[in-house]
C-alpha cells in the first residue's frame, strides 16, 4: 500500500513537471472552503483533471455528497477535507447529506489546447 | 383557537382536549384553559402537583463527542440534565429522546452516552437525529436502538392509552431538500394509525421538526404535510422534536408542535445569526438555554402539559 502510493506519488510528481513546463497556465488544485452552512464558493469552474479540495471550517460535520453518485465524502468534521479530481467534463452538483439545503456545483470545462 | 371535533359525540371531553392545550414558559407550567392561560406555579411546585396520568421525558440532541467552544464539556451538561431527572419528586413513566445521541456516531461516544443516560433509570424510546446516522456502514445506530423497528428506525408503542409514534426523518435526504419520511414510511404511518380510535391520544417525535420552522436552515420536514393529514381525525395530537437547539411551539387546530432543548449546546433563533451553527453564548448563560422537557398527560380530563426545564434558571 505504502509502497504504491510512493510510486504513484513519484510518478504524479513526474506527470506534474512535464504539465508545469508545457502548460504554465494550468491551475492549481482548487478549493472550496465550508462556512457558516454554505460552500464558498457555491459554483466552481474547473480545467478537466482538475483536483478540488473542499475544507469544512465549521464547528459541525458536513459531507460532500454527489448528487448523481460521482462523488461522496465521509462525514467532514471540523477542518477535515476531502478531494476529488475531476476528470470529466460536465456539470456536478452536490449537497450535504447532513444539511441538504446546502448545495454547490462544480463545472468542468476540457482543458485548454483541448477541444 | 379554532376547534373541530370529527367524532363528537364519542366521549364528554373530547372538545376540551382541544381547548386546553397548553403553553411552555421557562420555568413555569402555563396551562390554557378556554383561551385563557394560567400559570400553575414554578416547574418544581407544578411537576409536584401533577400524581396522575402519564408523565414521561423528552431529551434531545446530546451531541456526544462535541467540543467546541459552545460548549467544551458536552458529557458534563448531559449528566447535569440526568441530575434533573433523578431530582424529579414523580418518577416519570418513561423517556424519549428526540435524536443527535452522538456528535459523529462514534461508537466510544454512544457508549459515553448511553453510559450517562442510563443513570436515569429510565426506559429510553429514541429516534435518530442526524448525527447518529453518517458511521461509514451507517449501522452502529441500529444496533444499538434500532431491534424491532422498521426502515431506518421507526416504530410505534402504546402507554397508558397514548399512542406513540417515532418515526426518521434524517435518512437519505435529497439535495436541496430539508428532513424527509419519505414513501414507505409514509405507508407504514398510515397502516399504523389505522386501528387507532380518533379519540385515542397521540404523539409523534422525530429529530427534524415536523412544521416548517425556517427553510432556509433547512428547519423543517418536507413530507411532514402528508403525516400530518393522516393524523387529522385524531382529537389531541402532540409532535415532539428536537434539531433546533431551543423551544418552540404553535398550535395548529388539533395538533400542538412542540421542540426541546439540547443538553448540548443553544442554537440561534431563526435568521439571526449567519447559519444554524453552534452558538456560544457567556458561560453563565449556557446552562439558562439547555434542558429537557418533561409532559404529561392527565387522563379524566385529558389534559397535556409540557414543561421545559432548563439546567439552570
Amino acid at each position: 500500500m505504502t509502497m504504491t502510493r510512493r510510486r504513484a506519488l513519484g510518478a504524479l510528481g513526474g506527470l506534474l513537471t512535464v504539465a508545469v513546463a508545457a502548460r504554465p497556465s494550468r491551475a492549481a488544485d482548487t478549493e472550496v472552503g465550508i462556512d457558516n452552512f454554505v460552500y464558498n464558493p457555491q459554483q466552481v469552474t474547473v480545467k478537466a483533471g482538475t483536483t478540488v479540495v473542499w475544507v469544512n471550517h465549521d464547528d459541525l460535520p458536513h459531507t460532500v455528497t454527489s448528487k448523481t453518485g460521482v462523488f461522496k465524502s465521509k462525514a467532514l468534521d471540523t477542518d477535515d477535507k476531502f478531494s476529488f479530481t475531476f476528470a470529466t467534463v460536465g456539470s456536478f452538483p452536490y449537497f450535504c447529506a447532513l444539511h441538504p439545503h446546502m448545495t454547490g456545483t462544480i463545472v468542468v470545462e476540457a482543458e485548454s489546447g483541448k477541444s | 383557537m379554532t376547534t373541530h371535533d370529527p367524532d363528537d359525540g364519542k366521549g364528554p371531553n373530547r372538545r376540551k382536549v382541544l381547548e386546553c392545550m397548553t403553553w411552555a414558559g421557562t420555568g413555569v407550567l402555563w396551562t390554557i384553559t378556554g383561551g385563557v392561560p394560567h400559570s400553575l406555579g414554578i416547574i418544581d411546585g407544578a411537576l409536584a402537583a401533577e400524581p396522575q396520568g402519564l408523565t414521561f421525558l423528552q431529551m434531545s440532541d446530546s451531541h456526544v463527542g462535541f467540543d467546541k467552544p459552545a460548549n467544551p464539556n458536552v458529557k458534563g451538561t448531559l449528566e447535569e440534565a440526568v441530575g434533573r431527572i433523578k431530582a424529579i419528586p414523580t418518577k416519570p413513566a418513561f423517556m424519549i429522546h428526540t435524536g443527535d445521541i452522538t456528535h459523529l456516531s462514534k461508537d466510544k461516544e454512544f457508549d459515553d452516552a448511553e453510559q450517562i443516560i442510563s443513570q436515569a433509570k429510565l426506559d429510553v424510546h429514541y429516534v435518530p437525529g442526524e448525527h447518529d446516522i453518517i458511521d461509514p456502514e451507517i449501522k452502529l445506530y441500529k444496533e444499538r436502538y434500532g431491534r424491532g423497528t422498521k426502515g431506518s428506525g421507526y416504530y410505534s408503542f402504546d402507554a397508558n392509552g397514548v399512542h406513540f409514534l417515532g418515526l426518521v426523518n434524517v435518512a437519505d435526504l435529497k439535495g436541496g431538500g430539508m428532513g424527509s419520511l419519505g414513501e414507505e414510511q409514509l405507508k407504514w404511518i398510515e397502516d399504523d394509525l389505522k386501528a387507532k380510535s380518533a379519540s385515542t391520544p397521540v404523539v409523534v417525535f422525530a429529530h427534524i421538526p415536523l412544521w416548517t420552522v425556517y427553510p432556509q436552515w433547512g428547519w423543517g420536514t418536507e413530507d411532514s404535510e402528508r403525516a400530518l393529514t393522516l393524523l387529522k381525525r385524531f382529537a389531541s395530537v402532540t409532535v415532539l422534536n428536537g434539531h433546533i437547539h431551543q423551544v418552540m411551539q404553535k398550535v395548529e387546530g388539533n395538533v400542538t408542535f412542540h421542540t426541546a432543548r439540547s443538553t448540548a449546546f443553544p442554537q440561534p433563533a431563526p435568521g439571526s445569526a449567519a447559519s444554524a451553527g453552534p452558538m456560544k453564548v457567556e458561560d453563565a448563560k449556557l446552562r439558562s438555554m439547555l434542558g429537557i422537557a418533561n409532559i404529561t398527560f392527565k387522563q379524566g380530563e385529558q389534559r397535556l402539559a409540557i414543561v421545559d426545564t432548563p439546567l439552570q434558571s
